[in-house]
Formats: C-alpha cells, structure tokens, sequence
C-alpha cells in the first residue's frame, strides 16, 4: 500500500492534512531534495509539491521523471501559480513530437 | 551512404537480404507503435491539461479560503485543530501496459468512510473558512489523484515515443538505406566476377581451339 505525501510551506499544504494526505511542511530546497529522496524510498506514490519549490529543484524532480513511483506533481501554493506544473506538461509534449503543438 | 565491411560472397548476399526483410518488418512495426503511441499521447495531454486547469483553480480557491482563515485565527489555534487529522489515503499502483508503457492506475483507499470525517477539529475555536477550504481539497481530491495518474503517464509516453522515434528514424535512415547499399554492392560484385570468368573460360577455349587445330587467333 502506498501513501500520498504534499510537501510545501506549511500554510499552503496545511489543508492537504484535512483529507488524507500526509504533510511534510518546508521553506528550503535542500530540505525538500532530502524529503523527496526520503519519500520516494518509503512508499510514498504521489508527492504533491507546491510549484515555488519545484522550480527551486527542477534537476531533482528530473530524476524521479522516468520512474513509475513515486509520481511528484507540482501544485500552486499560496503564493500563487507561477505556470511551472502547465510548463511541464507543454515540455513532455516537446520531448514526445519534436515542440509544443497544444497550447 | 556508406557500405557494411562485408566479404562479397554468396553466403553474405543472403544473410543481408534476410537482414533487410526484418528490419523493414521492424521498422513497419515501430511505426505503427510510434503512431498509436502518439495518438493516445494526445489524448492523454489533452486531459492532462484541462486537469491541471481545474486542479489548479480549485487549489487556489481553496487557498484563498486558508488564507483567510489563517487570518482569522490564531496560528496555535489552526496548528492544533489541523494536528491529527483522522482520515488517511491509501492507494494501491497498479500498472497498465498501453503499448509497452507502462502507466499507472490508482485503487484509493480510505481509512475512514465517513465523508464528514474531514472535519475532524472542534468547531468552536475555528472560522468557518477552514471548513470551505477543507471541503473544497477534498472535492478536488479525485482530481487530484487522476492528474498525478494522467501526468506520470504523458511523461513515461513522450520518454517512450522519443525513444521509438529515434529507432524508426535509425532503421529508415541509416539501417535500411545501408543494407540496400550492400545488398547491390554485393550483387554488382558477384556479376562481375562471373563475367570476368565466363570471359576467362572463352579465352581459354580459343587458346585450346588454336592449340589442337594449329591455326593463330
């Protein structure tokens, strides 16, 4: 059985607890590299991470990118949405035709 | 297109020719894999962003609302209602093979049935916003699961059909092209040692003709 984790500043993944999944509040990118490692070894399927600290450690998320578990997925924070989960998307469609032909 | 440093003999002539038919037959195979790949891709990513579009709106609308109550309240206070939620998620991955891809499908269990078991604090100490942004991630939540579901498997595609455009590409470019070369380079070869010989064995029948009956070529 797998878990779902949220990792995030705290105000922003605090209502995450509500419904089930586990938090792991964090303001640092090193913190949420060690949290993510971390996770993924214990059976954490999904982590959602808020886009802020996704953008913070694009090279780390590249790595979990080819595995089947666990899956990240970029969520807006508090702070806002900086496009970064939408710009994701648009980048598997570059890698998968050649460029982005839905936008 | 270069040629393959083979010998040009017989034996080679069939191995490259039976090596020609089945990297054509591959070929037309991974096209035809790349093609389906594609279309469920698009299906897939279109999904995907119309997901993300209402995940993300949803999200922030919730938000809004968490921020409000955080306001509202005092820090202490929101920590501790928040403190020890009683409804846990679990999911079972299980994965599903679309052409050799495989993605995952998620089996959500919850620790607990009772819906209203998301509000797991006292309402007297909380604002009322707390309890909207709360309804409002667990309305999304579905969502939420089939956007992590859809998104890990538009990536594990794209990586898949990079991957088999690459080797399409590698056959009908440089694989085919370069048995076909060798194939006639072959070919050529062994015709003319053949008519080199037939030449060689008339000169040698009118040397053996001039020989018994004396007479000069």
């Amino acid at each position: 059985m797998y878990r779902v984790a949220a990792i995030g500043d705290r105000d922003s993944i605090y209502g995450f607890a509500a419904v089930g999944i586990e938090i792991f509040p964090t303001d640092s990118s090193d913190e949420a590299g060690r949290l993510l490692h971390r996770l993924s070894i214990n059976d954490y399927a999904v982590i959602y991470i808020t886009e802020e600290l996704a953008s913070s450690i694009e090279d780390v998320l590249d790595e979990y990118k080819d595995r089947a578990v666990p899956i990240i997925v970029p969520i807006p924070g508090l702070s806002g949405n900086t496009g970064m989960g939408m710009k994701s998307v648009s980048k598997s469609v570059e890698r998968a035709v050649g460029s982005d032909i839905i936008s | 297109m270069a040629i393959i440093n083979v010998n040009p003999t017989r034996m080679e002539l069939t191995n490259l020719k039976r090596r020609l038919v089945t990297a054509r037959r591959g070929h037309r195979l991974l096209k035809d894999k790349r093609d389906e790949l594609m279309r469920r891709f698009l299906e897939l990513v279109r999904e995907n962003k119309s997901l993300r579009r209402q995940v993300e709106e949803s999200i922030r609308g919730a938000n809004a609302h968490m921020a409000i109550s955080r306001s509202l309240m005092q820090r202490e206070v929101l920590d501790v209602a928040l403190l020890s939620p009683k409804q846990h998620m679990e999911i079972d991955v299980e994965q599903d093979n679309v052409m050799s891809v495989m993605i995952p499908k998620f089996k959500t269990k919850f620790s607990s049935s009772n819906e209203n078991d998301i509000y797991f604090y006292g309402y007297a100490f909380t604002s009322g916003d707390l309890d909207t942004a709360v309804k409002g991630f667990h309305d999304i939540l579905p969502e939420m699961l089939r956007l992590a579901e859809v998104e890990k498997s538009c990536q594990l595609m794209a990586a898949e059909i990079e991957k088999t455009r690459r080797r399409v590409n590698a056959l009908e470019h440089v694989m085919i092209p370069q048995y076909e070369e060798t194939i006639r380079f072959i070919t050529m070869k062994l015709d003319e040692s053949e008519r080199s010989a037939t030449t060689r064995l008339m000169k040698i029948k009118d040397k053996m003709l001039a020989e018994a009956h004396n007479y000069a070529v």
